[in-house]
């Protein structure tokens, strides 16, 4: 198997991954580095993101208040020393991307522009249009070229990590155009693999989001943490699930039941405020998993809006006009005339809440190291945890800035003292891994189907692990995902030739989701409490006496994971009441 | 909302195999795909993959059109498979891959060439003046912004390399995407870096090759406007060459 | 999953003189392009015109009558059309070589392209009135 020598390999090309090789290149230009991705970095998810990123700089803000709006948010899940650091980070990582080209929006004097977004209580959105995550993407990316020390690794399959002697030493990767094996020897490893959202049926996340860089760390030891808060975006669009960024509400835009009545003030978020003239923190600013419970309770109430795709609310943005809309939200323009033939500017748009982000991930320490020394992660992949039990809009494509550095950082210091490994150890796991995949490629087609156990598992997920969740719900779905996983051994592929072979990486992916997936499960079904994204109708309190803590999965092979806990670093904020109310203003 | 939309009606594709291992040249393949009026092309390959034929490669991931992955030619026309409708053709719907590159596999064509040609045109910000971050940003006001905008919602889908015929008869032109995005920079009020770029672009493999055909305009999903691009890059080295020649005292 | 190399990228080969008939956007531009042979002939045509008018009034009568040809009366025409063609569709892109951005707005294609139709009007007017067709 050739094998590929390098100081830093990462898995992930998307926003954090390009953030830490191009903190590794500008500050370590001795080392190598090679960025591996399954696409082109272009095609990351980050590019699908549109709304903004948050950071403090306009005068009537503060670290204070940023740090209250995001541990309030996330229902007192996030650790407090990484959200203290992510904060203060968060300006200089947006102004890093504004000198390397970023097209911010600006205000009439030059500055940067920033806008209202949910669950903050000072408008601190730094955005580019409504592609955001696009502009960030791309600007990191062009800025990568560059630097020579930047080797990628476009289409490039990773399948296993490489652990020896109590430390990471690299991994093996398909090189997707010729189908051979590769094996990368590096003295750390960085994870940016971003989320597995695809593991439910309706979500916003592209074709990649399979959670293939968690599964990877999940079997090499990382534990998983807090996978049961999966966060729903309330408003996305009914047949393809297509994302409408929280923009939309935060410019004005509102949601109304079937009745024409603007719902969330029922819901502790009112009282109902102008129309086009949000007020942050209430109504439709409110943060996202009590938007789209709200919504899910008029669903259950007979208020939903009937559509051929099912129930719905109404997101209404006529009234902000034709020149707002053009100006600040051309791209949801386009796509809701383009997949459902509505258009805003005349039309109400029908929206239900979707699958979009998940706060867990791969454990890692404020260092964004996981505890598998020689092992990194950053992004949605990772779980530090600032989002806690659910991520406030904006804070998300900030958190791959600030720990994309923070992994280069660390992999950078970590690899100054590393030394060799023991080569024939290393290669005996390369070579496990490509018999694993070989094996794949031996069996014949039985009947079982990626397509067919990939709808069982999407169905399943949905069913039991959805918005609202029970004790009997999600014990079913731990026991029909645990069900797939055996069923998985079966699967085999129909196309058994080496050129381009998606059959075998769809397999893979069906592999990476289902592991992913138990995590999110199990830990859902261990969780008795309702906290932010992980709501269940049997417990509906908040526990903060048993639950303060982040869940810990931790992989069991075939049997299920087996889930410990972790006490939540609290520092100036003890645990409160998310109060979303105009009341109190 | 239509009632049409959530009609279904019965697809006839035919679409462009190749397995190198076992194909000497590429070959046609027809499917019946069972669609709803409101699906893309993408979601039609996605049912035909998932339940007619496993082993048909195509690239795909956002399905918003902004990922840049989905694009190929449906009936002869460089097309995002997200972004063209099922409702809109008639008849047997055609789907190979982008022309103007190789073939891989199936509908997925080598993307090398546009990889290098966007690398090699110095596609990142070279500051005009240095600032530290502790200096904030550097101000633009929303007309600097608006000069060079439009350039920058390329997704480097490469319809635009498809649709282009010098680069199909000349493959050395760098293209209309790669020129495009060093235009992005030139126009950029915090950008110093237009005579590097120029050393590039404005030369005969750059924008000399361009006849202003426009096919690249034509086809860009995200009105990125190449075509316009590149005659703004010839009308500034012109102006370049005859301020270099004939008034060097003036600075370009 | 052999160590062999099985990569076979395969090239599509363009035809080097029929690639224009395959899209009608390809035709229009040929048609843009092929006016240029109209021109050039006609340039030659105005340049025989000159050099028969400095060799004496006989001479220019004779090319006179022979551009009112039936053969030259279409060819003329068909100069005609396709330099107005090449106009027209020349006018219709201007505005991407030439931006014009006021504020942070940029003017409308349609009001760059129309302000080449309107010098063109004036012009063509201009010569013609000192033409002494009016």
């Amino acid at each position: 198997m050739e094998t590929i020598h390098t100081d830093v390999a990462i898995i992930g090309a998307g926003g954090a991954g390009l953030r830490a090789a191009i903190e590794l290149a500008q500050s370590a230009p001795d080392l190598r580095i090679a960025l591996i991705s399954k696409v082109y970095p272009m095609r990351s998810h980050t590019c699908a993101a549109e709304g903004g990123a948050a950071g403090v700089v306009k005068p009537d803000d503060s670290f204070e208040q940023h740090f209250h709006d995001t541990v309030g948010g996330g229902d007192w899940l996030s650790d407090q020393d990484a959200v203290e650091y992510f904060i203060h980070e968060a300006p200089r990582e947006l102004t890093q991307l504004e000198h390397w080209g970023c097209p911010w929006n600006r205000e009439a004097d030059g500055s940067v522009a920033v806008r209202p977004f949910g669950g903050m209580k000072i408008q601190r959105t730094w955005f580019a249009a409504d592609k955001s995550g696009f502009h960030i993407l791309h600007t990191l990316f062009q800025t990568s070229l560059q630097f020579p020390n930047i080797q990628r690794y476009d289409e490039f399959f990773a399948t296993d990590l490489l652990v020896d002697d109590g430390r990471c030493q690299g991994l093996t990767a398909i090189e997707m155009r010729s189908g051979q094996m590769r094996c990368f020897r590096a003295g750390a490893v960085i994870i940016a693999g971003g989320g597995g959202g695809r593991m439910f049926p309706f979500n916003t996340n592209g074709a990649i989001k399979t959670g293939d860089g968690m599964a990877m760390a999940y079997r090499a030891g990382a534990p998983l943490k807090d996978m049961e808060f999966v966060q729903y975006h309330p408003t996305g669009l009914p047949n393809t699930g297509t994302l409408l960024t929280e923009a939309c509400r935060g410019e004005g835009g509102v949601l109304l039941n079937k009745d024409g009545y603007r719902f969330l003030q029922d819901y502790g978020m009112g009282p109902e405020t102008p129309l086009g003239k949000p007020v942050l923190k209430t109504m439709e600013l409110g943060p996202r998993d009590r938007v789209s419970q709200s919504i899910w309770h008029e669903f259950k109430k007979g208020r939903g809006v009937q559509t051929p795709w099912g129930d719905c609310v109404w997101l209404d943005m006529r009234h902000l006009g034709e020149k707002k809309i053009n100006e600040r939200l051309p791209f949801v323009r386009d796509i809701s005339i383009s997949y459902l033939g509505v258009d805003p500017v005349t039309d109400m748009v029908p929206i239900r809440p979707v699958v979009h982000y998940m706060m867990g991930g791969i454990h890692t320490d404020i260092h964004a190291a996981t505890p598998l020394p020689g092992l990194f992660a950053a992004g949605e992949c990772a779980c530090v945890s600032i989002n806690g039990a659910n991520r406030l809009g904006s804070n998300s494509l900030v958190e791959i800035l600030v720990f994309g550095r923070k992994a280069g950082m660390s992999a950078r210091e970590y690899v100054r003292g590393v030394h060799p490994g023991n080569e024939a150890a290393l290669s005996a796991q390369a070579d496990a891994a490509q018999a694993k995949i070989r094996a794949l490629f031996l069996r014949n087609p039985g009947k079982e189907s990626i397509a067919g156990l990939r709808k069982e598992m999407t169905d399943t997920m949905e069913e039991g692990a959805g918005i609202y969740r029970t004790q009997e719900g999600l014990a079913k779905t731990c026991d029909k995902l645990a069900e797939l996983r055996r069923r998985y051994a079966d699967v085999a592929l129909h196309d058994k030739t080496n050129v381009y072979n998606t059959d075998l990486l769809s397999a893979l992916e069906l592999g990476s989701m289902l592991d992913c997936a138990e995590a999110v499960a199990v830990s859902g079904r261990e969780r008795k409490e309702s906290r932010g994204a992980h709501q269940r109708l049997d417990f509906t309190a908040r526990d903060d006496t048993r639950y303060l803590k982040h869940s810990m999965a931790t992989y069991n092979g075939l049997a299920a994971p087996r889930i410990d806990y972790r006490d939540v670093v609290i520092t100036t904020s003890p645990p409160g009441v998310r109060d979303y109310s105009g009341a109190k203003k | 909302m239509s009632e049409n939309r959530t009609g279904a009606r019965q697809v006839e594709l035919e679409v462009l195999r190749y397995n190198p291992e076992t194909d000497q040249e590429p070959k046609f393949q027809r499917y019946s795909v069972p669609c709803k009026n409101e699906w893309c092309i993408l979601d039609a390959l996605n049912y035909l993959k998932d339940h007619l034929d496993p082993t048909l490669a195509f690239r795909w991931s956002c399905h918003m059109q902004v990922c840049g992955s989905c694009g190929m030619m449906i009936n002869g026309e460089p097309k995002l498979a997200c972004k063209a409708m099922v409702r809109d053709y008639s008849g047997v719907i055609r789907v190979e891959p982008l022309a103007h590159f190789p073939v891989e596999r199936d509908l997925v064509s080598v993307a090398d060439d546009f990889m290098a040609k966007l690398k090699r045109v110095k596609p990142y910000l070279i500051p005009g003046e240095k600032r530290t971050l502790a200096d904030g940003e550097y101000k633009q006001t929303p007309a600097q912004l608006e000069r060079y905008r439009k350039y920058a919602m390329c997704i480097n889908c490469m319809l635009c390399y498809a649709a282009c015929p010098e680069y199909g008869l000349t493959p050395k032109f760098i293209g209309p995407a790669a020129i495009s995005l060093a235009h992005r920079y030139n126009q950029d009020s915090r950008d110093g870096g237009r005579d590097e770029r120029q050393e590039e672009i404005a030369t005969s493999e750059g924008v000399w090759e361009c006849t202003f055909v426009g096919a690249c305009s034509d086809v860009c999903p995200k009105h990125v406007d190449p075509a316009s691009a590149l005659q703004q890059v010839k009308v500034a080295s012109t102006v370049d060459w005859y301020l270099e020649h004939f008034m060097s005292w003036v600075k370009k | 999953m052999g160590e062999k190399m099985s990569r076979r990228p395969y090239v599509r080969e363009v035809s080097r003189t029929a690639w224009f008939f395959k899209r009608p956007r390809y035709m229009r531009y040929m048609a843009r392009e092929v006016t240029c042979i109209f021109i050039g002939i006609y340039t030659m045509i105005l340049l025989v015109g000159l050099a028969r008018l400095s060799q004496g009034q006989a001479e220019y009568e004779g090319f006179l009558a022979a551009l009112r040809q039936p053969a030259s009366i279409v060819f003329h025409l068909l100069a005609l059309a396709f330099a107005l063609y090449n106009s027209f569709t020349w006018f219709n892109v201007a505005p991407k070589a030439l931006p014009i951005q006021v504020g942070d707005q940029h003017w409308p294609d349609s009001v760059v392209a129309g302000g080449h139709y309107v010098v063109w009007v004036a012009l063509s007017l201009f010569i013609l009135f000192w033409a002494g067709v009016f």
